[in-house]
């Protein structure tokens, strides 16, 4: 459905893109994570039609953003991160005014309209004017709106952006029903573990470049294979810590005397992870539990743009 | 053509414009002003003169006082109707969004410019009342404001199509403003300077007159002058004389503004996109 092959933004001697290699199915939801000016922004912007790449060419469906842009457009549904609206139109003609805008018939306008206010909740607010809604309600209208030709293809540049936690679920529970209707969506996002709920596939970019790809699992297993592992104990510190520090899958070990417990990074399978507890409580160890610790999205985001420039 | 009308930025425009309360208290103090002036002219020289009378050589010159009011009137709006077309857009952050649509650029632009050639024209079409007082005295052909009219609406096309045009190339709507109004300044006070200065050294330094085709330029594309000979047919012979070139002044205004027309249209589709070109 997507395919992006070597595409490079230069402004003057500045990569704002580098050489970006991407492809993706019909159907999958597609989490862009950088950080800011990292070029999420600029591959959403070719991909909308708005920026000509300076080498480098990306397709949707087939369609190359270059030689077929007016074909593109008619395919993807394009929410950017700041947007405005129009004083004194109200929601429903909002939708009706984009809605021609994409040759949709007056009589077809009549029946969709509802229907997209209803999908975003805003079938109450149809006769108020767009400039007096709230911000979440200006950011679910406009997904209304990049809906509004019944697009292949959604690109969605940080929609949950400088929203509320309640708008902010009600945008997460609006595009998870966006990708059940099996549009391919590619979102953005600072909050990265919303990112891993919704997404199938995540893509981390830093300074132009596209430094790793894939499912969420695959990109967390980048992290050298290491997990996060707390002990909790009764009695003696320093013994725990020498038992754990010979072991050769242990590293990091660390005490955090406050909740009288130690962590360490572990590299070993589950088998080897078993042995370890097993020989600690032979140890007489008095553990009180033995925990993995959950690494989220932005540990991995962290972690994977360590270092690159 | 109807199609070109279903525009949906012309609907939308059209649907925004007179929504606003500045639109309608726009054309009121505009048709008072004209109210003001001409009943105020009728009855000054109705007294004044202490016949009663209201002759048609003066209905003649309250026509010709209110043909250049319209023309200021169109000079002085058009560019502001115009000039933040694109721009405000752009400032509102809600271009981009319209660029994604499948509308052509050309259809962006031809919406926008009808939207406010449109305003204008209702602005000028609502003076039409005062103007049939003319009329009413004599001194005036229907024929000779139809022409007028006319030119008025090849006048708001040119300015209003290089309103759009700067304000697609200028990011700002101020700066936009002041190119469009320094434009105008040029076609209607620089134009007619240089034609002076032209045929005033022609004169100066030849003894007699000699043909300057560059002098009748200058005069035919400034509006102020086309309108005087529009006014009072006559007064095209003293062009003709000063400069020796006899080519109605209409015809080179209709020309140059026609094709300054479809140049301002072209540079603002050509350049609304402008990021989708190929840059290096």
């Amino acid at each position: 459905m997507i395919e992006i092959k070597g595409l490079t933004k230069k402004y003057g001697s500045f990569y704002a893109l580098n050489d970006l290699n991407l492809t993706l199915e019909e159907g999958t939801v597609f989490g862009f994570v950088g950080a800011n000016g990292a070029g999420k922004s600029t591959t959403f912007s070719i991909l909308a039609t708005l920026l000509q790449p300076t080498s480098g060419d990306a397709f949707v469906n087939g369609k190359s953003v270059k030689t077929d842009a007016h074909e593109v457009r008619k395919q993807i549904g394009y929410m950017p991160d700041f947007f405005g609206v129009y004083d004194q139109l109200k929601a429903n003609e909002y939708l009706d005014f984009y809605g021609a805008s994409y040759g949709i018939s007056e009589k077809e306008r009549e029946v969709l309209i509802p229907q997209l206010l209803e999908l975003v909740n805003l079938s109450h607010k149809r006769y108020d004017y767009v400039d007096l809604l709230s911000r979440g309600m200006k950011q679910r209208l406009c997904l209304a709106r990049s809906l509004i030709h019944d697009p292949k293809v959604l690109i969605l540049d940080e929609p949950a952006s400088g929203l509320d936690p309640r708008a902010r679920v009600e945008m997460r529970d609006i595009l998870r029903q966006l990708k059940g209707m099996g549009k391919t969506i590619l979102i953005s996002s600072h909050i990265l573990p919303e990112l891993a709920e919704m997404c199938d596939e995540i893509g981390v970019i830093d300074g132009g470049r596209l430094i790793a790809h894939g499912s969420v699992a695959d990109i967390q297993a980048q992290l050298a294979g290491e997990k996060q592992i707390t002990v909790r104990l009764k009695g003696l510190l320093e013994n725990a810590v020498n038992f754990f520090e010979e072991d050769p899958f242990v590293s990091k070990v660390e005490i955090a005397a406050e909740k009288n417990a130690i962590t360490f990074a572990y590299r070993g399978t589950e088998e080897d992870q078993i042995d370890l507890l097993r020989k600690a409580l032979d140890q007489s160890l008095k553990i009180i539990s033995f925990s993995e610790t959950e690494t989220d999205l932005e540990d991995v985001f962290m972690e994977i743009t360590k270092g690159v420039k | 053509m109807k199609q070109l009308l279903a525009n949906p930025v012309l609907v939308k425009e059209i649907k925004l414009r007179f929504r606003s309360l500045k639109s309608f208290t726009g054309i009121l103090f505009y048709l008072i002003a004209m109210c003001i002036f001409v009943f105020g002219f009728i009855m000054l020289t109705t007294s004044f003169t202490g016949t009663g009378y209201f002759r048609p050589e003066e209905s003649f010159f309250m026509f010709a006082m209110l043909t250049y009011i319209q023309l200021g009137l169109i000079l002085f709006i058009t560019p502001g109707l115009t000039a933040g077309a694109i721009s405000s857009e752009r400032e509102k952050q809600t271009l981009n969004i319209l660029l994604t649509t499948a509308q052509t650029s050309f259809q962006i632009i031809f919406g926008k410019l009808t939207s406010s050639i449109a305003f204008l024209l209702l602005l000028v079409v609502a003076g039409l009342p005062i103007y049939s007082l003319v009329f009413l005295f004599g001194g005036v052909s229907p024929g000779q404001l139809g022409i007028i009219f006319l030119f008025f609406f090849l006048t708001m096309l040119a300015i209003g199509g290089i309103g759009i045009m700067y304000s697609t190339i200028i990011r700002k709507t101020i700066v936009a403003m002041i190119a469009t109004y320094g434009t105008m300044i040029f076609f209607t006070a620089v134009t007619g300077f240089i034609y002076l200065v032209i045929t005033g050294m022609n004169s100066m330094a030849a003894g007699t007159l000699a043909s300057s085709p560059i002098a009748h330029f200058f005069a035919s594309i400034n509006p102020v002058v086309l309108m005087l000979t529009l006014i009072s047919p006559g007064s095209d012979s003293f062009i003709t004389e000063s400069t020796k070139v006899d080519i109605p002044i209409w015809i080179g205004y209709a020309i140059f503004y026609i094709c300054i027309t479809i140049l301002s249209i072209i540079i603002a589709v050509k350049k609304l996109r402008v990021n989708m070109k190929r840059t290096r």
